[in-house]
C-alpha cells in the first residue's frame, strides 16, 4: 500500500528541488492530494502541469493509487 | 463492439459535443465524489453538456486514456480538448475561468450537486457495447 512519503519522495526524486506535501485523504493508502510547486511548471498549461506529476506514477494512478487530486504551483506564484 | 469501434465513439463523442463530460455514473446519479462535484460545477453554470458514463464497460476508460492521455476520471473536453479532470475544472470553476471559457456569467453561490440541470440526450453507448 502506498503511503503519502512514498508518494513525496517520488514526486521529489522526479522533479528536483519541488516543495511537495502529499496527504492521504481518507487514510486508506490510496486516496492521495499532492501539493507540487515546482518551476518546471513555468510556462505550462495546467493540464500539462498536472501530466508531469501523473506521469510520476504511470499506471499506479487507477492502480493501488485509486485517486490523485493535484494542485500545482510555481515558486513565483500562480498556476 | 470492437475496441476501435469504442475508441471511434468516444472521439466521434468529443468532436460532436462542444462540451463533453466523461464520468463514473450520470449527471443526475453520479457514481463518485470527483464525477460529482466536476458536473456540479457545469450544472451550476447552467450550460449544456453532454456526458458518458465510462462505467459499463471498462474498454471505454482505456479507450478514453488512449486518446486524452490523462490517466483518471472525470474527463471534461471543450470545443474537442481535454481541459481536466476534477481538480483543476473545479480551480477554473472557482476563479471564473470555466465560466469565460464556456461563455456564461459565474453564479454566486457554491456548486450544489442537486442542481436541477440542462442535459443533452444521452449518447447511448450503452446501447452499442454488444
Amino acid at each position: 500500500m502506498p503511503s503519502p512519503e512514498e508518494l513525496r519522495e517520488r514526486i521529489e526524486a522526479a522533479l528536483p528541488g519541488a516543495q511537495v506535501n502529499v496527504q492521504d485523504l481518507t487514510g486508506g493508502g490510496d486516496h492521495f492530494r499532492a501539493e507540487v510547486e515546482s518551476d518546471r511548471f513555468a510556462g505550462l498549461s495546467r493540464i500539462d502541469q498536472h501530466k508531469l506529476v501523473y506521469d510520476v506514477f504511470g499506471a499506479d494512478v487507477g492502480g493501488p493509487i485509486h485517486a490523485l487530486s493535484i494542485k500545482t504551483s510555481t515558486p513565483s506564484g500562480g498556476t | 463492439m470492437t475496441n476501435t469501434e469504442i475508441h471511434d465513439f468516444l472521439q466521434n463523442a468529443i468532436d460532436e459535443n462542444s462540451v463533453m463530460l466523461f464520468m463514473k455514473g450520470t449527471p443526475q446519479q453520479p457514481a463518485c465524489g470527483f464525477s460529482a462535484r466536476t458536473s456540479a460545477c457545469l450544472n451550476a453554470l447552467g450550460v449544456r453538456y453532454a456526458a458518458l458514463d465510462i462505467l459499463p464497460d471498462p474498454r471505454i476508460r482505456e479507450e478514453l486514456s488512449t486518446i486524452s492521455n490523462w490517466p483518471t476520471i472525470p474527463q471534461l473536453f471543450i470545443g474537442g480538448e481535454l481541459v481536466g479532470g476534477c481538480d483543476i475544472v473545479t480551480e477554473m470553476y472557482e476563479s471564473g475561468e470555466l465560466g469565460d471559457k464556456l461563455g456564461v456569467e459565474q453564479p454566486e453561490e457554491d456548486p450544489e450537486p442537486e442542481t436541477p440541470q440542462p442535459q443533452a440526450p444521452p449518447i447511448g453507448l450503452e446501447n452499442k457495447l454488444e
